[in-house]
């Protein structure tokens, strides 16, 4: 039986391996007849003429992530902050379940949402046609709050207690210990969690698709439409062949790359944390 | 509790409460919004078993969800269990393999469901030649729960008491009779809660989906055939913009499950941890 759940065990190894290959293989053609540099670099994506630059791209998606990390990661971080230390005993119980149910609501209703409320919101409040950066970063940021803030949360509770009563002791308010003393000890896990949102918010792609404008240009300002590459190969793989289909293979492995990156600094960070 | 308040201080408070605040009107807005459009919407004929264009029927969809769930969890609780078992059971400590597969078993976590999909429908479809099913389907999304699955069922284990399995062997029972008749029991708990994130996860998805199990609205007639589940129906509803009103009671249906998993899961952890006080 070892060797049945060492096998098993190995399965995960052989899916990396295996959604490695698949992804790299598939683009190499592409990239081969587009050149890498070029692709990544290009800023004109025009299928219809066999122009391929994914840079404008690849600035979406860091622009809708920033912004999302702006809007999110404070209010989230805050929230921790007050489930974990201000927090009356009798709300408690609802704030937990709000943010677990936030966690746990599908994009897809996030998207509509945002289609429905934010889109028009945006548009009235501030003029262009809604679909915007804008948009898309403050729907992203309400979809990494609850992630962001229950990891910092759990690492805040991790604090052993004697550094807020060492602070408590030392004269300084209730505010000002957990703000300086025990919020510093546990910047690993909160950076950890921040992390954890970047890559949430740089994958995510239907409720993106539904608000972004998905105009395939370089972005030029907030109110403007821009597409990231996750939507990029949603709108064009249902219908795409040959190199347009190569190149949206490509534009997953970029993705991907960017994930691995970020994994690996996740794990790095928890390596810290744990330490 | 006296300590001097001084205006730090009175800032730092007034902004955590603002903040918890706005988490919470964030909360209470979206399933409001969703509840209070949604419900009205709620007619029977959406529950038809039949889908046609004009009554928008999610019935189909849900089915394909049980389905779903079903065939994912199927394939991916026995390996991700399997593999737990050798990570905590089996596996000495600075295994090689075990780093391997903590690391790639990380990496699976983080990879974004769009990526799935794609890596679904280039395996699948394309290397395999099989059609948009309900297969490949939940093949793909097999894979991207497998780390969850093992990861709570590790958690799971790894807090099964040292003294039960000690007892076990004491009492003459062989390490394999000790893994199925004590420690995975006793982690029972922990492997459902596991189990029943996981179909969170999968009601939820809808990128992995649209290229591997595609959008055919009707009932399954197979393992092969094409299938939409309740978000990729959500999706192609509002997307379409024809069924605004439809697309908003399959929202509120869609919220009210992930709100009874949720709860599911919440009043499961809470027993673990009764159970461990």
């Amino acid at each position: 039986m070892r060797a049945v759940f060492a096998a098993s065990a190995s399965v995960s190894i052989a899916c990396v391996l295996l959604i490695c290959l698949f992804l790299f293989a598939n683009s190499i053609p592409a990239l081969n007849e587009i050149g890498l540099f070029r692709f990544l670099s290009g800023t004109r994506w025009k299928p219809g003429s066999n122009v391929y630059g994914i840079f404008p791209m690849i600035l979406g998606s860091v622009c809708v992530t920033v912004g999302a990390l702006v809007l999110g990661v404070p209010i989230a971080l805050m929230t921790a902050v007050f489930m974990a230390r201000f927090c009356p005993r009798r709300l408690l119980g609802p704030l937990t379940a709000a943010v677990n149910l936030l966690a746990g609501i599908p994009s897809v209703v996030y998207g509509f949402f945002g289609l429905t409320v934010l889109v028009p919101l945006v548009r009235d409040a501030l003029g262009g046609n809604g679909y915007s950066i804008l948009t898309a970063s403050l729907l992203l940021g309400m979809m990494i709050l609850p992630t962001v803030a229950g990891v910092a949360l759990a690492s805040i509770r991790a604090v052993p207690e004697g550094y807020y009563e060492g602070s408590l002791a030392l004269g300084a308010s209730h505010e000002r210990s957990v703000f300086f003393a025990v919020l510093p000890a546990a910047r690993s896990g909160v950076l950890a969690g921040v992390v954890l949102g970047l890559g949430r918010a740089i994958g995510e792609t239907m409720a993106v698709i539904m608000v972004a404008g998905n105009q395939a240009r370089l972005p030029s300002g907030l109110l403007k439409g821009v597409r990231t590459l996750t939507t990029n190969i949603v709108m064009e793989m249902s219908y795409a062949t040959d190199l347009h289909r190569e190149a949206l293979i490509a534009t997953a492995s970029v993705l991907f790359v960017f994930i691995l990156v970020i994994n690996l600094s996740l794990s790095l960070l928890k390596r810290r944390a744990g330490r | 509790m006296t300590a001097r308040r001084d205006w730090l201080s009175l800032l730092l408070r007034a902004a955590v409460w603002l903040a918890a605040g706005l988490t919470f009107s964030v909360f209470l807005s979206l399933v409001g919004y969703v509840l209070i459009r949604g419900v009205p919407n709620l007619a029977p004929e959406l529950f038809s078993w039949k889908y046609t264009s004009d009554n928008g029927s999610m019935l189909p969809a849900i089915v394909s969800t049980a389905l779903m769930t079903a065939i994912s969890l199927l394939a991916a609780v026995p390996l991700g269990v399997f593999a737990a078992i050798y990570l905590t059971e089996y596996a000495g400590r600075g295994n090689r393999l075990v780093k391997a597969v903590r690391l790639t078993s990380e990496t699976l976590a983080g990879i974004p469901s769009i990526v799935y999909g794609l890596f679904g429908y280039l395996f699948f479809l394309v290397r395999l030649k099989w059609d948009y099913s309900l297969l490949a389907g939940a093949m793909t999304l097999a894979i991207m729960i497998l780390p969850l699955i093992m990861r709570t069922t590790e958690e799971a284990l790894l807090s099964v008491p040292d003294g039960f399995r000690e007892g076990s062997y004491a009492l003459g029972a062989g390490r394999l009779r000790t893994i199925f008749r004590i420690a995975l029991p006793t982690a029972v708990p922990g492997i459902l809660a596991g189990v029943i994130l996981a179909t969170g996860r999968i009601v939820g998805e809808t990128a992995a989906l649209l290229y591997t199990a595609g959008t055919y609205p009707q009932l399954p007639e197979g393992l092969f055939s094409s299938v939409r589940t309740l978000s990729v129906h959500m999706y192609v509803l509002s997307s379409e913009g024809l069924h605004v009103d439809k697309a908003y009671a399959t929202a509120a249906v869609l919220l009210v499950v992930v709100a009874g998993i949720n709860a599911l899961s919440s009043s499961l952890a809470k027993r673990i941890a009764r159970g461990r006080g």
